[in-house]
């Protein structure tokens, strides 16, 4: 069959041009973010500093990887910047794109607008796991402060236990659908059960905690970007960009299961493969993401559907743009959260559905952008 | 011959849906696959590109067979149109662009970009291109979904029932641009089918399935009075007007 004298249409690459001048947009939106976030706190700074800080910052340690040995000079802004905010923002930004990423994935794998790392139970899953980890392991304590009422006091071992229950939950679900065939409806299915399962376990654990465990285990679920340093910073964008990569990499096998399964295999993608390496990708960064961070509700299940609503349904755009509309919306949560009772810090899981909720209910009021 | 068709077996936890399936098509041919609900018409029809796989028998096409290919391989060779097809927030150009899947590499060119904005030109979608699907009537989106099945560029197309819940209007062009694809430009069709007047009208070639094995193969004469009672169970009559074949059916006995 030869179709040789076609001509692509101009509206059409119009079209095109059009979709990704909104992503442009969202990353130039997330740029002046990280400026803003970085700025504002108990110690205000001018944004033109917080640039000028990060930029010296990178050149030194570039300068300094180049020539060890030389040391630069640290002013209290740097510190402020490189030392405490930077990285908060940054995890923030990391944490929205990876929960949002996974989440439009498992939304198009499962064929399921509620598809999301909640959904399934892994969020639950590392909860329990935390649990296990302080009450039954011992890695929980409380301490007088204010502004740090709790801390775990091996962390590590919290991070370790919540990812291994965070893996597992994943393993069953794909073990029972191995036995039933990859079906989304299954796969959903057992998520849901799972993560009553989950949350009954962490009750019943809670249950017969002393009160210093349970404080423990309460922070530990309120997800906060604050807890990461450089280094869980630099294994979360690791992991995020490599999934990121996997989907985009992706992004034509999905619209094809999204037109259907029988559509997608007529398109010669093994749809049950590549529903199952999707779901395993798409946990693991999930994951890693609450192991760090804690639970951080909202943003994998709406990002996506923020997304659609703007730009529509093709994944060729949907990936990126929930990647760029999830650290938007971290990043937004999470300034708003430093500042909001300041000199108290809310952890973001409080803000991301105060914030995203309004706007997404907007967003469905509103009906599709033509 | 295009396609080429043998011996083949398709069971359902080991109860046999289909049996000893034999046949084959020329380009620019029809063939329409009839029988009563049930009978194994879109289990034969998905065994053709191996979303089904079949237990055993073979399925060539120009030579080579499809059940030892891979996924991308068979869909370079055979178009599939389901019966129902998801419409998400997409543009028809999109929807359409999809079909090249199995020849994109990391992301589509500009050669695949002209291959569709042909398909809709040929389709007659050029109004729409624009359009999403998730706006569209079923006449407009099965109109589409053969769009991208052409657009892989296939030599052999399935099609699943292509004209049910469609209007009269909407069946006599579907069906017209099944016929305008396999003569003009050298693809051989499948289609299963319940309309019998629809099949007579442009099938060269038909299948009547009876309990999952072929009861009657060949050209327009063996739809017969004796064969499609046989095979559905109803007493009918088979007339000629303007040259074309008509099953009526006659009265049942029970009425």
């Amino acid at each position: 069959m030869h179709f040789a004298d076609g001509v692509i249409p101009k509206d059409y690459l119009g079209y095109v041009r059009k979709k990704h001048l909104w992503i442009l947009g969202g990353i130039v939106l997330l740029f002046l973010l990280l400026i803003v976030s970085i700025s504002v706190g108990a110690v205000g700074i001018p944004p033109s500093e917080v640039f000028l800080s990060i930029v010296n910052g990178i050149i030194d340690r570039i300068d300094a990887f180049i020539h060890p040995g030389t040391v630069a000079s640290v002013s209290s802004t740097d510190r402020i910047v490189w030392n405490i905010r930077l990285p908060q923002a940054l995890a923030a930004i990391v944490a929205g794109i990876g929960l949002s990423v996974a989440g439009v994935a498992m939304q198009s794998i499962l064929r399921n607008p509620l598809g999301s790392p909640f959904t399934l139970g892994i969020s639950n899953a590392g909860a329990f796991g935390a649990a296990v980890s302080v009450i039954l392991l011992g890695a929980g304590e409380m301490h007088s402060t204010v502004a740090d009422a709790v801390t775990l006091n091996n962390p590590y071992l919290t991070t370790m236990v919540a990812f291994v229950f965070c893996l597992l939950a994943t393993a069953v679900i794909l073990l029972i659908s191995r036995i039933r065939g990859a079906s989304p409806e299954v796969m959903v299915l057992a998520g849901v059960a799972l993560s009553s399962l989950f949350t009954a376990g962490t009750m019943f654990l809670q249950y017969f905690a002393d009160d210093t465990q349970l404080a423990a285990v309460v922070f530990w679920t309120f997800g906060d970007v604050g807890r990461a340093n450089w280094q869980e910073l630099g294994i979360m964008a690791l992991v995020t960009i490599a999934a990121c990569l996997f989907f985009i990499a992706n992004r034509w096998n999905y619209n094809a299961i999204d037109a259907g399964d029988e559509t997608a295999k007529g398109l010669g993608v093994s749809v049950e493969r590549v529903r199952d390496i999707g779901m395993v990708v798409a946990a693991l960064v999930s994951a890693v993401i609450v192991s760090f961070l804690g639970v951080i509700g909202f943003v994998g299940l709406v990002c996506p559907h923020m997304v659609r609503r703007l730009i529509g349904d093709d994944q060729r755009y949907l990936i990126p743009g929930s990647c760029v509309m999830g650290g938007v919306l971290l990043l937004a949560s999470d300034t708003v959260a430093r500042v909001i009772v300041a000199p108290y810090i809310l952890p973001v899981a409080v803000l991301t559905a105060f914030l995203g909720a309004p706007v997404f209910i907007y967003l469905l009021l509103a009906g599709y952008r033509r | 011959m295009i396609l080429d068709v043998d011996g083949v077996v398709f069971n359902y936890r080991s109860a046999p849906v289909i049996r000893d399936i034999t046949f084959d098509l020329q380009p620019h041919q029809i063939l329409a696959i009839l029988g009563p609900n049930g009978v194994g018409k879109t289990t034969l029809l998905k065994c053709m590109n191996a979303i089904l796989q079949p237990k055993s028998g073979s399925v060539l096409v120009e030579g080579a067979d499809l059940l030892t290919s891979d996924r991308m391989e068979i869909a370079r060779k055979v178009g599939y149109v389901p019966q129902r097809c998801e419409a998400g927030r997409m543009t028809v150009f999109d929807a359409i662009l999809l079909g090249r899947r199995p020849h994109i590499r990391w992301d589509v060119t500009d050669a695949d970009m002209r291959i569709v904005e042909a398909a809709i030109r040929m389709l007659r979608l050029e109004n729409l291109t624009l359009r999403y699907i998730d706006e569209m009537s079923g006449g407009e989106l099965q109109k589409v979904s053969i769009a991208r099945a052409l657009v892989q560029e296939p030599r052999v197309l399935l099609l699943d029932e292509p004209t049910s819940s469609l209007d009269l209007k909407n069946q006599l062009e579907i069906l017209g641009i099944v016929r305008r694809v396999t003569t003009g430009h050298n693809v051989a069709a499948v289609m299963t089918m319940h309309d019998l007047n629809m099949a007579l009208r442009y099938a060269d070639r038909f299948i009547l399935l009876k309990n999952g094995v072929i009861h009657a193969a060949g050209s327009p004469d063996v739809v017969t009075p004796e064969t499609i009672e046989a095979v559905y169970g109803v007493p009918v009559t088979v007339e000629r007007y303007n040259g074309f074949r008509f099953v009526v059916p006659l009265e049942p006995e029970s009425a």
